[in-house]
This record gives structure tokens, sequence and C-alpha cells, in this order.
């Protein structure tokens, strides 16, 4: 038997507005999208058989109790998932299993962050080993941004691009963390965060929840969108070395897990030309580097072209793929456990003709693409419609 | 005989113009400049770095003993030579110790070692002296006082031979620091200089002279430490020597560095010493030490080993008083302060200290941290113990402004490097100009204090520009 191509569907799905939500915590957080996805599916939570649920810090919650406490869902199976940056798609990619193997006919996929509690600018890093890995979120992805500056000969201006491009997207999304667009030299001008990422550059640090209630197709049927409900066509995840800056013969262009997951994905749907055949992706835009990075390992173009890709306007939300319609991470926030689910709820919404902000023209395959850990962790998911 | 086989010194990169030390605090200002170690730089680590001079072309394994000589041990109760030995990679089966409290231990030690070489307890003897001297602000002790270490490898049969020696011990209140003082303490100078200094000195230096037969003009050079250049130069008088015999203090450039003053003059007299050379020795410090150093014809320099006069040269000004303070800590504030673990610290410690990777017998790879399953081929179990190279070159890099969720002493530059012979890695770099990091740039290793995790001193490697390179 092979993958869970067209065999799981989304009927459901919700998502809070991501931002600095101080007077919200992680239960509020995750009611508002539970509930929202669960009125999205015309369910109620008794409907509700499991659940898998994306955290990354153990501050924002540790065991299934993380949803099943704030929800009530005493008694059920619950469990939390933790993948780095990835978790949220890592809990989507769980439940469609259970549900492709039967086990269950409704199950919840969710991911919930609280960061702004911490108090602290940039992620809490607390590194495995004294003395071995010590660097904030920003400075691992810069030195992959620093190759590409040496080798392809990409630019601030290059980056700033992309932020300038997901900033317009995300202005028009009324859940996104910053509404406002920015300049070149907004872009430009803005303190250095790691070399060469500078502010706008790196993601917001958000508060956020985003939940999606997935079943069989022949269950989806008899659902409220039974005529519009999404189809997954695949899923992959692939794992790469946590700790890149020692191994020996890594280039430092791209993420190697990225390539696998995708390849991964692109067999299981069947799909020879991503170019050609993906409609639009939300992508792991971390940092303005990272999306450049993407769009090469993804297949979407030529690795060091993806400068190109993006100043010849081919990533825009009227372009041959749009990148990050949403606003990606950003400027739509990145609130870590939830964001994989973010993107599904913003690839169903896009495909179902129903995007909050900007929506992309006749759409037919969406890709969400979770990234996590230096490059390390990724999750690739492909969407379509129901036939 | 017991001789010098090997020598080495080691000054830190950053210096502090006295002046601006004295109108910091609108006091008198010495003419020149002082030796200040990074806030990352201790007597560990300033000692690691005079040992690895000294040991440049010499098997570590070949040590038998390392005595350490400072008055500004990091640890009150825990060994310092222990982690020298560590970070020098000696055998485990050696003997360590520590000789401290006395500005003279430098010598204790060196004259300790020669007595272990003569009774054949030992064939190699590694001494190396540290200090960084907390001075009181706003007083001249800031002024006068600098950083820096020395080291010296005796053996049986080394090239400079140590012979003649002469102590006194002699109680007098110098300079001194009670186990609760923060900074060095002085009473009257003058009695310290004349019933103590100039006493013990002229009465050790003497004895050797008569012990040996050579009068003043047979000294080639003599390396006299003293706290201040006017001692220097009466004691001098009083031994008839002239001033072109007189070794540099290296008072106006550096500071008096305290206990490891001593080898670092006598470093930087064999640096320039020729065959037949004869240099008389003494050191103070409640009571003196005085020895006689006969270079031989088998004396000859060390292919690439730094003289302390490219260490001297190569050097970076620090722009004011409180980049002096926030090197010295003298300001309290909150710090982040990762986790650690003194077990992951013993268990690592050949890796962390020493520096070994693994290398793989199946695709020859040089990997590091070393693990149990091959990074490249994945074979388990057939790796193969590997000492790294204390050089590389910058692979790629960060300058990264965030710093355990602050921004407090910025950017720091991290560095992914790739070592001479295999073997990448990922290290903080330190002793440099941010804006000055560059892929493809040459960097050695230098042993650092990370940070003070479960409250001991996390000692790790980082790198820098190559000094004097």
């Amino acid at each position: 038997m092979g993958g869970i191509r067209d065999r799981v569907a989304i009927v459901g799905v919700g998502c809070t507005k991501f931002g600095e939500i101080w007077e919200k915590d992680q239960e509020d957080l995750l009611v508002e999208a539970v509930y929202e996805a669960l009125d999205d599916a015309g369910l109620t939570p008794q409907d509700i058989e499991a659940g898998w649920v994306g955290v990354m810090y153990p501050f924002t919650g540790m065991s299934g109790a993380t949803l099943v406490e704030p929800m009530k869902l005493y008694g059920k199976p619950v469990t939390r998932v933790e993948n780095f940056c990835a978790s949220g798609m890592d809990a989507f990619r769980n439940a469609c299993f259970a549900v492709a193997a039967g086990v269950y006919d409704i199950v919840l996929a969710c991911g919930v962050e609280k960061l702004m509690d911490q108090g602290a600018s940039g992620l809490p890093i607390e590194p495995p080993h004294p003395v071995l890995g010590i660097a904030s979120a920003p400075g691992l992805f810069a030195m992959a941004a620093a190759r590409a500056f040496h080798e392809w000969g990409w630019t601030k201006e290059d980056l700033a691009r992309v932020a300038i491009k997901n900033h317009k997207n995300g202005a028009a999304h009324p859940k996104a963390h910053f509404r406002r667009p920015v300049s070149m030299e907004d872009v430009l001008s803005a303190p250095m965060i790691a070399w060469p990422l500078g502010r706008f550059d790196c993601c917001a640090v958000s508060d956020g929840a985003a939940a999606i209630v997935i079943t069989r197709p022949e269950i989806a049927k008899d659902t409220k969108h039974k005529d519009d409900y999404v189809v997954v066509k695949a899923n992959a995840l692939a794992i790469h070395s946590s700790q890149p800056m020692y191994r020996p013969a890594y280039d430092w262009l791209g993420f190697p897990a990225t390539r696998d997951a995708a390849r991964m994905a692109y067999d299981e749907a069947g799909i020879k030309d991503p170019r050609q055949e993906i409609s639009f992706a939300e992508v792991h835009d971390c940092f303005t580097s990272t999306e450049l990075f993407n769009l090469g390992d993804l297949g979407f173009c030529e690795p060091k072209e993806a400068n190109a890709f993006v100043r010849d306007g081919l990533a825009d939300v009227e372009g041959d793929i749009p990148i990050n319609p949403s606003g990606g991470l950003n400027c739509f926030g990145h609130p870590i456990g939830a964001t994989g689910c973010r993107m599904l709820y913003e690839v169903t919404k896009q495909l179902q003709g129903r995007a909050d902000g900007h929506q992309v023209k006749d759409p037919r395959l969406g890709l969400a693409h979770n990234l996590g850990g230096p490059g390390s962790v990724c999750s690739v998911t492909i969407l379509g419609m129901r036939d | 005989m017991v001789g010098i086989a090997s020598y080495g010194a080691y000054i830190p990169l950053y210096r502090l113009s006295r002046q601006e030390m004295s109108q910091a605090w609108g006091i008198p200002g010495i003419p020149g400049e002082r030796a200040v170690a990074n806030a990352d730089e201790d007597s560990i680590t300033m000692g690691v770095a005079a040992g690895l001079e000294c040991l440049a072309g010499v098997d570590p394994a070949s040590v038998d003993a390392l005595y350490f000589a400072t008055t500004t041990a990091p640890y009150a109760e825990k060994q310092s030579a222990s982690v020298i030995a560590a970070a020098l990679d000696l055998r485990p089966d050696i003997f360590t110790a520590d000789f401290t409290d006395s500005l003279r231990s430098a010598t204790v030690a060196l004259r300790a070692a020669h007595d272990a070489l003569e009774s054949g307890s030992a064939k190699s003897v590694l001494v190396v002296a540290a200090d960084n001297r907390p001075a009181e602000p706003e007083t001249m002790w800031e002024q006068i006082l600098g950083d820096g270490a020395g080291a010296v490898l005796l053996s049986k049969d080394g090239a400079a031979t140590v012979r003649g020696f002469q102590s006194v011990t002699s109680e007098v209140i110098g300079p001194w620091r009670r186990s609760a003082d923060r900074y060095v303490r002085a009473f009257e100078p003058r009695v310290e200089t004349q019933y103590g200094y100039m006493a013990s000195m002229v009465t050790a230096a003497k004895a050797v002279a008569e012990k040996e037969g050579v009068g003043p003009k047979d000294i080639a050079k003599a390396v006299l430490s003293a706290g201040d250049p006017r001692s220097h130069g009466t004691l001098a008088r009083q031994l008839g020597l002239e001033m072109p015999q007189l070794q540099d203090t290296g008072f106006l450039l550096l500071g008096n560095t305290g206990t490891p003053q001593v080898l670092m003059m006598l470093a930087a007299a064999l640096d320039t010493a020729k065959a037949g050379d004869r240099l008389l020795v003494a050191n103070y410090g409640d009571g003196a030490d005085a020895f006689l150093v006969e270079v031989s014809d088998g004396f000859s320099a060390v292919p690439g080993k730094r003289t302390l006069q490219t260490y001297l040269l190569t050097k970076r000004m620090l722009p004011n008083y409180s980049a002096y303070a926030g090197f010295r800590h003298l300001m309290e504030r909150e710090r982040y302060v990762p986790k650690s673990s003194p077990v992951i610290y013993w268990r690592d410690s050949k890796m962390e200290l020493a520096l070994y990777g693994a290398r793989c017998r199946k695709c020859g790879t040089v990997q590091y941290p070393p693990p149990r399953v091959c990074v490249e081929c994945a074979t388990k179990d057939e790796l193969d113990s590997v000492k790294l190279a204390r050089k590389g070159t910058v692979f790629t890099f960060t300058l990264d402004h965030l710093v355990g969720g602050a921004y407090l002493n910025i950017p720091v530059p991290r560095v992914v490097a790739d070592l001479e012979g295999g073997g990448r890695i990922f290290l903080e770099m330190t002793d440099c100009d941010p804006t000055e990091v560059k892929i493809g740039m040459l960097v050695e290793l230098t042993l650092r204090c990370l940070h003070e995790g479960a409250a001991f001193h996390n000692y790790y490697w980082k790198c820098q520009p190559i000094r004097g390179g």
C-alpha cells in the first residue's frame, strides 16, 4: 500500500489572528482556532475522535493535555507532536495516517505557540550541549545566506524583495501579524539581526493557533463542505542533521531536508514538473534567504536563480507561482507549533476560492512547506480540490 | 645538566592607553599603554596560549610534569594546572601542581622543576605562568598592571642550561591581597623597594654570580623582574650592570604583568640570544630567586614560533576606559548564562579541551564532534580518535546580534571553519574586528572561557585571526 494520496480530506479549517496577543493565553488561542475549524466543518467537539497538537516549546504546553484541557476533550486520545518549527505539519501528518488507516473517522490536527509571554527578543534557545552549538536562529540561517552571497552573488536587495513581496501580501490578510507594506529603504535600513539578515529579513515572533479537521473522502461527501472539500495529494517528512555546522560535506546552499521531502511528495502526488503543475505555495520563509533557498529546493527554479525568480515577479500573487500569498512567516507571523497548520489553512481556503487576503487565480494544486531547525526538519504537503 | 628546551610567551591582543585611564578618572597618567586580557580570557586561558607557543614542535606526550604559577587562579578550590594540561593534551600520568600566592611563583615553580629534573623524577617539565591581577578602579594600579603569560620547558638535555640557583626569603608586606580582597593593595612602596626588593634581589643575584664565578661583564643579558622602571634601574646599578645589558621589563607597553613577567622577559632575551650568551635571571616576591642561563650551540629558534616581539606588535587599542571596564567585568549586570553540567564537561573533556575528533576507517572522513556512527557513510564504531589542528579556514559565518535573547557585546562572529587536515567546526570568533570577518580567511584556535554555566568556568575553543600572520 502506497501513501495517503486521495485518502484524506480536509473538511474544516480555523486560524486565530497571529501577532502579539497579550490578552490571550495558549488555551484561549487553541479554543478559538479549533472552534473555528469545527464550525467550518459543521461539527462539534464531541465529533472529534482523536487529536494531534503541534507544539515546540514546553512552556506552551506539555502532553496531549495541551489540547484536551482547553477543549475539555477528557478521555480522548491526543498526542503532542514536536518536530522543531515543522511541529504543526507533523501533527497533521500523524492525524492523516490515523484517518487513512481507518482507525478513526474524524480527527483534529492543530498547533499552537505562545511566545510573547517569554519577554525576550527572538526565540528562546537552550542549546542541547553547553559549548557545541550556541547561536541564535537567525545566526544559523544567516550562515547559509552568507554562502549564497559568496557563491551565487545574492545581495541584500535580493533578500529585501522577498520581504517587500510578503509584506504586500500580508497587509491584505486580516489575520496577519503585520498589516503594513514595507519599502526597499525600510528593509535595507533596518537594524542588523545576524549578518546578512536585518530586521525585515527575519520573520515575526508571534502568538497564534491553527486547526484542521480531517476525515476520509467518502465521509467528506456527507459534510458541510461536500462540494468543495480538499484532498491530500501528498505528505512527506524528511529529517537531516540538527548540527549541519559540523558536516564536512555540507555546502550550505539550500536545505537537503526540503529536497528530500519535496522529492517524496512529488512522487506521491505524481508530479513530474512542479514548476508547471503546482499552482501556488506557502513556503517556510523564516528568513527571506530561506524563501529563496526554498524556491530552488522545491524545484520551482534553478537554485542560484531564485533571486531573479522573485525579482521578475514570478512569485507575486499575479505571477507564475504565487509564493506566500498569505504574507508567509515573514509578515503573517510564526507561532512555531501553529505555523504548519496555518499554511494548510491558507492553502485550503485558496483552493476553495475563499482566501481571506489576496485570492490566487484558478489554483489547482497548492503546496505547503514547513521547515524546522537549522534546515534539518522538513514537511511538505500538497493539496488539491476534490474530483 | 638541566636546561631550557623551549619557551614561549603570550600577550593579550588588546591594549589601553594609560592616558584614557588618566582622563577617565582625572588622575595623573603614566606614559605608554598596558595589556588588557579580553573578557573571555583569564590566567588559565593565557597560560594555555603561552604553553601552546612553548610546545610548538614538541610532542606533548614527552612532558612529565606541568607546574602552573599565578596569583590569579580562576578557581580558589580546584587546580588550574589540570585544565591547562588537558588543553595542551599532556599525558594523564603526569605530575601537575599550582604554585600560587607569591609574585615570585614562576621561579619557585622553575626551581622546583629544575630540582625534579636533577633528582631524576622527571625528564621534561613544563612551567607556565600567567596573571591578570585585579586593579582597584580610580587608582594608579589600573595603569601599572598588565596581563600576560610565559612558559618554559625544562629538560635534562635542554640547550640553554640553567644552574646556580640561589633563593632568599623575606617577610615584607609588599603588594598583597587578603583572601577576601577584590583588589591589589599596597602600603609605603619605598620601604618595600629598599628593604624588600633591593635587598633580596641583590643578595640572590650576587650569590649566583659568586657561585658561578661570573662578573657583571660576563652577563649578556640580565633578566631582572621589577614592579617599576625606577627600581629596575637602581637594582641594575647596584649589580654593576650597564643599560644595554638589561632586558626590558615591558613596563611601558605592557605594564607590570606580575607572576609571568620574569618568564616573558626571559622569552624576549632568548629570542635574541646567541650561543655562548650568559643570562642572569632574578625574580622578586616575598624574597627572591636567581639563577644563570647559559646558551649553548644547540640552541636554535623553532620555525613558526612567535617571538614576544610579535605579540607585542600585534595589538588592538581599546577605544576608551568603558571598554576596559567591560573586559574586566567591573560593572555588575544581568547576563544570559547558558546551562551546563560538570558531567558533560568531564565526559567530553578529551573532545572539548584537547580537541579530538574522529576519522572513519571506511570513508576517511574526519569529523567533529566524534560520533559512534560516521556522519558521511553511517558506519558504526569504525572511527579512530584523531587530534584536530588548531588552524583552519572560514567556510561561512554570521555576525550574530541576538545573543541569548539580548543585545549585549554584539555582534558576535560565529564561524563554520574547515580545520587543516580535516574536520569542520563551529566556533565563536574572538579578538577581532567583526567587519573584517570573511569567507576564506585563515584562523587559529584559542582556548577561552565561554560562560559560567552551572557556576564553573566552561573553557572551550574559539577562533581568532592569526596573530602576526
